[in-house]
């Protein structure tokens, strides 16, 4: 196991992410998509903690900030969906194209 | 090939092809299952990192928080409009827009290899040593971001008078 083989996994799992951002239309579905880019993102700092950083340690201090931040914004994106299903009788992102309350 | 690198190519292997199960399936519960196995995946992917703690996070805070909250999401909708997804007629546009993203990094991670030193990670109490000490601003501020998440969620999904579909209120 080298270091490029983990980059290159995470590569494909935040294409895979990009893919799902842009050709899913519920918004649920849309935000399984970034938690998949996320992760390839956390995947990376660890490599690199692991792999490169003398100290170890800074890499898992931020995948750590990372988790916190993404656990916070499924909480708020949740309860988006939900408003926006009770306004909009809807979850589909295209349906939901104006600012208007 | 030694035991380290089977045990990473199952683990990846895994994590990708459920990872394309999330994006490709109908069904929203589908998918969300996909997504723990994926997520359990990546922990796997961090215990041969040598990042045992973030291994037990990653599986208590996306396999036991965020997956149940995504499923309790898609109980409080309509299920059935979950059940089956219609596919974006952009999906193209995604699917050139995702090889392309993947083309260009993998061009480069395979095109500038670093240099790397031998494969070790910090122990536990080395890690909660520098949280505790040089990320200690940063670990409050990521305490209030979960506390105003909190509370921005419960204002924002709690049910108003006027709310009835279509009332645009």
């Amino acid at each position: 196991m080298e270091l490029y083989h983990v980059e290159l996994l995470s590569a494909a799992l935040f294409a895979i992410g990009v893919y799902g951002v842009l050709a899913r239309r519920n918004a649920v579905m849309v935000l399984m998509a970034v938690e998949l880019m996320l992760n390839a993102a956390t995947i990376n700092a660890v490599a690199y903690a692991a792999f490169l950083d003398p100290g170890r340690l800074v890499g898992q201090v931020i995948t750590v900030f990372i988790i916190t931040v993404a656990a916070a914004e499924v909480g708020l994106a949740m309860a988006i969906i939900l408003r926006l299903y009770r306004v909009r009788a809807t979850a589909n992102v295209d349906e939901a194209d104006e600012m208007k309350g | 090939m030694d035991a380290q690198a089977v045990a990473f190519a199952i683990v990846a292997v895994v994590a990708l092809v459920s990872g394309i199960g999330v994006v490709t399936t109908r069904n929203v519960a589908h998918a969300a299952l996909f997504l723990l196995v994926s997520l359990a995946s990546v922990a796997g992917v961090f215990i041969l990192l040598v990042a045992e703690f973030l291994a037990l996070v990653q599986v208590l805070i996306y396999g036991g928080a965020v997956t149940i909250v995504l499923l309790f999401a898609l109980m409080l909708t309509r299920a059935e409009e979950f059940s089956n997804v219609r596919a974006n007629p952009q999906w193209l546009v995604g699917a050139l827009a995702a090889i392309g993203v993947f083309g260009a990094m993998g061009a480069v991670i395979l095109n500038d290899r670093l240099d790397t030193q031998a494969l070790q990670g910090p122990s536990l109490k080395e890690l909660g040593g520098e949280l505790f000490t040089n990320w200690v601003v940063p670990f409050e501020i990521a305490s209030l971001v979960l506390l105003m998440a909190l509370i921005g969620a419960i204002i924002l999904a709690r049910a108003s008078d006027n709310d009835a579909p279509g009332s645009g209120g």
